[in-house]
């Protein structure tokens, strides 16, 4: 992860935009997104509702719905000198599913309720790797196995409906990972699971990772989730990168007043005492049709002043590899006192 | 004074059949498994567990929106399962709830003042929507709105004025801050408890995440597969948990925190059926502590006090080896 590391992943000034049922208006979901994906590491992305993330990981294997969705010209997805935004559709689909694969976050609803998990796992390998049926049937239940499921050679004829919830995102990562993807997008992987099978999940996505190498693009709305488990993150608000640090200094000196009003505002088992009352960020995040002029996040932020309502920030750097779209960066000395 | 008493309640669903109803039935879910409680005048008891530990069928069946299998509740006195229907209703007033999904607890056809107004006729009662909407945080301008036309947070602050206009006591707070982004989750828990100050209202706080609770309760019970496994004043089950779940359960909780240091421990497998429940301790075959024995697999362990008991008195744990470190 060094700067001499090429990255191996570029994503560039990415802008997607829908246009709304109506034809009334454009909603710029993703807004001039940027950010670097380097060999081997966790990049955590994180937002809420309507920031964008999930359109971002979509944007990036082409998996937006055109219409009502496009990717504007000028927007850029580099996979290893080559841009996939440009690639033609026969070339995308070689590196889709083979060299950059994706879980999603629904389990239940991911998966094909008609074919065996072992039919959908060894899929990926029949169409990149070319394998036989019966090669990538061992295939299957290596993966299933590599996964912690249980008597893999008897649950590879099992269909979704017959496993649990996290055992079916044990599949969708085993599908994910079948080609030995260099990039792994995982959206929300644990957030229809409960607590203790999210535990497991995650322990697995690391060890797998460890194991196999690979990149892991992390899109998670629980920054407790980023903390453990990614070494840089991605803060996104409104469409926009709002803030990109190493994840113990995002934790540490967040630069950004929607950071530090989120880290306020998550639930902590370790808050002394209890009951203790919540930060909370006033208002919601604003539509997609209507972003705020100047700075987005302004009509929300407690240090806004007449600047941040006519020009919008632009990402400043306030240490080294930490970045946040915040014109306190350049005058900190407008940061109000009381939060 | 206590507000609320749950007594053993029961709540089992008949098992589907196979064959299209030819076969042999399944066994009965046994959703809620003899679950006992009581919450004090203006407290909260957070009621915590995972998907199917039957924490919302308990919150569901205690108001009777489900009728229950067996068991007792109690509301200052008046035996909820025994009342008849205009009695009932009556008492409904009294006792109202908050769902969790504000998308689908809100009459999409009605405009936020007709959702308000319809509890206030049904109980014959005056009382001001303006009003109602400013205590939730509402501008008056709010009334003339469909929910398709508020967001999730805005929608909650509706779902949760519903509930008060009747001017209840007890609140079944089921959920209310899981289908929210967190920078709103928080706006609604702060409002919850400004809500039961000013009012005095006590709260059943239904939820799976226990950071949450952290922030709302008094006392927090735990369940798992229909019964409750540990209980005790909030900041004691916090600092000393006891029960080998709750433990896992609250080592599992992501934290905000890259430098944590807490040890995790990761369960293996997946809750049991509860239509399958294993016998004795229904935790028996995923729990990792170590004195676990022939007797966890054979002798369900009663909730009972620690010993000795801890200052605060109160802490209650269903583990043969609750009192042993793990």
């Amino acid at each position: 992860m060094t700067a001499e590391t090429p990255a191996l992943l570029r994503v560039r000034d990415l802008k997607t935009y829908f246009v709304t049922e109506h034809g009334k208006g454009t909603a710029r979901a993703v807004d001039e997104v940027s950010f670097d994906l380097y060999p081997g590491e966790t990049l955590g992305i994180v937002g809420e509702s309507g920031c964008g993330k999930t359109v971002t990981s979509l944007s990036i294997l082409r998996l937006i719905p055109e219409p009502p969705g496009h990717i504007l010209p000028g927007s850029l997805i580099e996979f290893e000198g080559r841009n996939l935004l440009a690639l033609p559709a026969p070339e995308l689909r070689a590196v889709r599913g083979n060299q950059i694969a994706m879980i999603f976050q629904e389990p239940m609803t991911s998966l094909n309720p008609v074919f065996t998990v072992g039919d959908q796992i060894a899929e990926a390998a029949i169409i990149h790797q070319h394998l036989s049926r019966a090669a990538a049937r061992a295939r299957a239940i290596e993966m299933l196995r590599l996964v912690g499921i249980p008597d893999p050679e008897e649950r590879v004829d099992h269909y979704p409906h017959q496993l649990s919830g996290g055992m079916r995102q044990r599949v969708m990562i085993a599908m994910a990972l079948v080609c030995h993807p260099k990039v792994l997008i995982a959206d929300e992987p644990t957030t229809a699971l409960d607590v203790t099978i999210q535990a497991q999940i995650l322990e697995l996505l690391d060890r797998l990772q460890q194991e196999l190498g690979m990149a892991v693009l992390l899109i998670t709305h629980d920054l407790g989730v980023v903390a453990g488990h990614a070494d840089r993150v991605v803060v996104m608000y409104a469409g926009r990168v709002v803030e990109t640090a190493k994840t113990d200094e995002l934790f540490e000196h967040p630069l950004h007043p929607y950071t530090e009003g989120l880290l306020a505002a998550v639930p902590r088992i370790d808050a002394l005492p209890a009951r203790a009352r919540l930060h909370a960020i006033p208002g919601q995040v604003p539509a997609a049709t209507a972003w705020p002029t100047g700075c987005r996040f302004r009509p929300r932020c407690p240090h806004a002043w007449d600047k941040c309502l006519t020009e919008p920030p632009l990402l400043e750097s306030g240490a080294p590899g930490h970045t946040a779209r915040c014109w306190l960066v350049t005058e900190p000395e407008r940061r109000q006192a009381s939060r | 004074m206590t507000l609320v008493d749950v007594r053993q309640l029961v709540k089992h669903y008949a098992g589907a059949r196979s064959w299209f109803g030819l076969g042999r039935a399944q066994p009965p879910v046994r959703a809620v498994d003899g679950v006992s409680f009581s919450i004090a005048s203006g407290r909260t008891l957070g009621l915590v567990g995972e998907s199917g530990s039957g924490k919302t069928t308990v919150g569901r069946t205690m108001l009777r929106l489900q009728e229950p299998t067996a068991g007792k509740v109690l509301f200052e006195e008046n035996d909820v399962f025994a009342l008849d229907p205009a009695r009932l209703r009556a008492l409904r007033r009294r006792m109202q709830i908050v769902f969790q999904d504000p998308y689908s607890s809100l009459n999409p056809r009605m405009t936020v003042e007709e959702t308000l107004r319809e509890p206030l006729q049904i109980h014959g009662l005056r009382g001001e929507v303006a009003a109602l909407l400013d205590e939730v945080g509402l501008d008056a301008a709010f009334a003339k709105r469909y929910p398709h036309e508020l967001s999730g947070g805005q929608r909650q602050r509706v779902g949760i004025a519903r509930a008060l206009s009747v001017e209840p006591q007890f609140v079944v707070c089921d959920e209310p801050v899981s289908a929210l982004d967190v920078s709103v989750q928080a706006q609604v828990l702060n409002l919850l408890a400004d809500l039961q100050a000013r009012r005095r209202l006590t709260y059943l706080f239904i939820a799976h995440d226990l950071a949450v609770v952290r922030h709302i309760a008094d006392d927090v019970a735990v369940m798992y597969l229909g019964k409750i496994v540990e209980r005790a004043p909030a900041a004691e089950i916090y600092a000393q948990p006891r029960h080998p779940y709750t433990r896992a359960l609250l080592s599992a909780v992501p934290e905000p925190n890259p430098r944590a240091t807490r040890r995790r421990i990761v369960l293996t497998g997946d809750v049991p059926s509860p239509a399958h429940p294993p016998p004795g301790c229904p935790f028996h075959p995923r729990c990792p502590h170590p004195r676990k024995s022939e007797r966890c697999r054979t002798e369900p362990p009663a909730l009972r006090e620690i010993t000795p008991p801890a200052p605060p008195p109160g802490h209650l744990a269903a583990c043969h080896y609750a009192e042993e470190p793990m």
